[in-house]
């Protein structure tokens, strides 16, 4: 027992640790390695790492993905498009979500698995599916706009579709479980007692909620937040089917610089500084989670 | 039940007030008047309502029927965050993510006092409760009994002239609770607070309280002094909750102007009690005996001379050693057991005065039967 015991736990560990080096690390490892290549006519269409002189090898290292990226103000402004689109898409699902999670989890304790099936039951249907729903709501002759129409609200269609509008609709909606359900798991193990304790010191139940619920559930808030902000960064379907067409998102374009221009180190170098843009934000919710862990022993 | 004898001097006056939850009667229809600057002591088990009745008072529930007066001011639309009231929670319930400090300031912030003469009243409250030094720490660095003790102080800062407890020394280790109750003593009267402590522990009560309300099923079964309730319980379910007790179910055989005689098929001698209630020949009756009011010895035969009365032969059939005292469980004739507690006067004693197995006569004093209609 005593020897397969460390085995054991050793094979536990592993796994996961398997899975990251193979389905993260390495690709990432190679993605990284074709940042700093060049493009050329061949397949594989970029320069090798290493080339070889009369024998000797030397390694062949280019930044010129790179630079191009700050070369044309195309990229730039799709980076600062996209933090701008997610951060305002993390912030709605936030108002939104937390009176949500707030509400499941102070309601009574046989409705509240009911209430979290409603959250993920979108799930159930396809993505793809859901946000080409959108497209039918949203669009010239779509349901929003005859229904206004009809009612006398407007008399010419707005125009809904391709605008930032329908990007933050889109995004808002498709993430929404995943703000909705951090913060609920963090509020449901609130204790009452904390606010009726506030109560009874004299804070009216604002004052309780802002000086104990709100910074009791900062883990939450956080978890949600970045739940919702790193993929809505790289999101590339969302804005695709109901974005502008003249502002393109940063997953938009990796999409187009690797599929259209068949320029995979430029597209891996866009994939390499998105990576590092949301490096910061996952270590800085990282640091705040162990601060909770110390917190809560 | 318990019309205070001077309704002027009540503090706070729980007037017919019921709550339920549902179908469920937590608080049946009780009245009780608390006089300003004593220690009353609500004492029951679990589920017998002294909890609902606390929150009330506290304004975390509110009466189904029925009112609750503080200082002569109806309370019923009062919320909890605009009463003269504080509580010290079971569980404490201080505020994890805050320092000591700020769990204890954050009830003066509220009144939006200066910022010195918050720092000046924290720090007062924090040495009389001896945590001057932990302003500082995290609740989750401190012991049990510092928890208590912040509790404590977070509910006093507010100079409230009522101060509600719940169970306050449930959580802490039996030497802690001493020294503690002496502490709250203490300081309830350096402060001239009321207070309102809850608990199921009636050892608590008796040491801390000044007056006690026994309650069971939503119901105050008796109010008094914790003489009071141990000496002359008013009620089986009173006699039998506080300490330990041996009742006697019988009838009312003879009586006079200052005793009664009672007949019981679970003795065979009468019982021959002072007269404390109203009861007359024939009526069913239980006396209710304290262990420490049994004397036994080994002269069984003495019995003959005791006139037939307050006395029952029998035989030892466990002793319980508790240091100070012990405890023993004597069969009498009708198979009966009874329970008799002796302090242990003598050290030493490897040889026990008396041993198991023996034969005994236990017997009492005219004074210690207590009888009980109900």
């Amino acid at each position: 027992m005593r020897l397969t015991q460390p085995a054991g736990r050793r094979l536990v560990a592993g796994v996961p640790i398997l899975w990251l080096l193979v389905l993260f690390l390495i690709p990432f490892l190679i993605v990284f390695r074709i940042s700093f290549s060049e493009v050329r006519l061949a397949i594989p269409p970029y320069t090798p790492l290493i080339t070889w002189h009369h024998g000797t090898p030397s390694l062949d290292l280019h930044g010129s993905a790179y630079a191009f990226l700050f070369t044309d103000s195309l990229y730039v402004s799709s980076y600062l498009y996209s933090l701008k689109v997610a951060a305002v898409s993390t912030l709605f699902c936030l108002l939104i979500g937390y009176p949500m999670a707030y509400a499941i989890a102070r309601a009574a304790p046989s409705s509240r698995a009911l209430l979290l099936m409603l959250i993920v039951l979108p799930f159930w249907t396809s993505f793809l599916l859901r946000v080409y729903a959108w497209i039918g709501l949203l669009k010239n002759n779509g349901v929003i706009n005859n229904v206004l129409l009809y009612l006398g609200v407007i008399h010419h269609p707005l125009a809904l579709l391709q605008t930032d509008f329908a990007v933050y609709i889109g995004i808002v909606y498709s993430y929404l479980p995943f703000m909705i359900l951090p913060l609920y798991a963090n509020l449901e193990k609130h204790d009452t007692a904390l606010l009726e304790a506030a109560a009874d010191l004299g804070a009216r139940p604002l004052r309780a909620f802002l000086s104990i619920t709100l910074p009791q559930s900062l883990p939450g808030i956080i978890a949600g937040s970045l739940l919702v902000f790193i993929p809505a960064v790289g999101e590339y379907v969302i804005p695709t089917l109901l974005g502008r067409t003249d502002q393109l998102m940063i997953g938009r374009v990796l999409s187009d610089e690797f599929f259209e221009n068949r320029d995979w180190p430029v597209a891996s170098a866009v994939a390499i500084l998105i990576l590092l843009l949301l490096v910061v934000p996952i270590m800085w919710f990282q640091r705040l989670e162990r601060q909770e862990l110390e917190g809560a022993k | 039940m318990s019309a205070s004898t001077e309704p002027a001097s009540a503090y706070v006056r729980i007037a017919n007030v019921t709550k339920k939850f549902g179908d469920f009667v937590a608080v049946d229809d009780v009245s009780l008047d608390i006089r300003r600057g004593e220690i009353f002591c609500l004492l029951g088990g679990s589920g017998s309502g002294k909890t609902t009745l606390l929150r009330m008072l506290a304004g975390f529930e509110s009466p189904t029927s029925g009112r609750i007066y503080i200082d002569g001011a109806d309370m019923s639309t009062i919320p909890p965050y605009e009463r003269p009231v504080n509580m010290m929670f079971q569980s404490y319930a201080l505020f994890p993510h805050m320092s000591v400090e700020k769990n204890v300031s954050f009830g003066l912030e509220q009144e939006r006092l200066g910022r010195d003469a918050i720092r000046r009243q924290v720090g007062e409250i924090l040495e009389i409760v001896k945590m001057g030094s932990f302003g500082a720490r995290k609740p989750h660095q401190l012991s049990g009994g510092q928890r208590q003790r912040v509790a404590l102080a977070r509910a006093l800062v507010k100079r409230p002239k009522l101060l509600l407890l719940d169970e306050p020394l449930a959580a802490l280790d039996k030497k802690l609770r001493e020294h503690t109750q002496f502490e709250l003593l203490n300081i309830q009267q350096r402060l001239g607070v009321t207070f309102i402590v809850v608990t199921h522990d009636q050892e608590e009560a008796m040491t801390l309280g000044q007056r006690l309300g026994v309650m069971n099923h939503g119901r105050i079964a008796q109010v008094g002094s914790p003489s009071d309730i141990y000496e002359s319980p008013g009620t089986r379910f009173v006699a039998d909750f506080i300490g330990s007790v041996n009742l006697f179910e019988g009838q009312v055989s003879d009586e006079g102007a200052d005793f009664v005689r009672i007949r019981s098929s679970e003795l065979d001698c009468a019982i021959r009690a002072e007269r404390s209630v109203n009861c007359t020949r024939g009526a069913t009756v239980w006396t209710a005996i304290r262990p420490e009011k049994v004397n036994i010895s080994r002269q069984a035969q003495e019995g003959d001379a005791r006139n037939g009365e307050n006395f029952a032969r029998g035989t030892v059939r466990e002793i319980a050693y508790m240091g100070d005292m012990s405890i023993y469980l004597v069969q009498i004739a009708s198979g009966k057991m009874m329970r008799v507690t002796l302090p242990n006067v003598m050290r030493g004693g490897d040889e026990p005065p008396i041993a198991r197995e023996e034969s005994v006569l236990l017997s009492w004093h005219g004074s210690s039967p207590v009888v009980l209609t109900e």
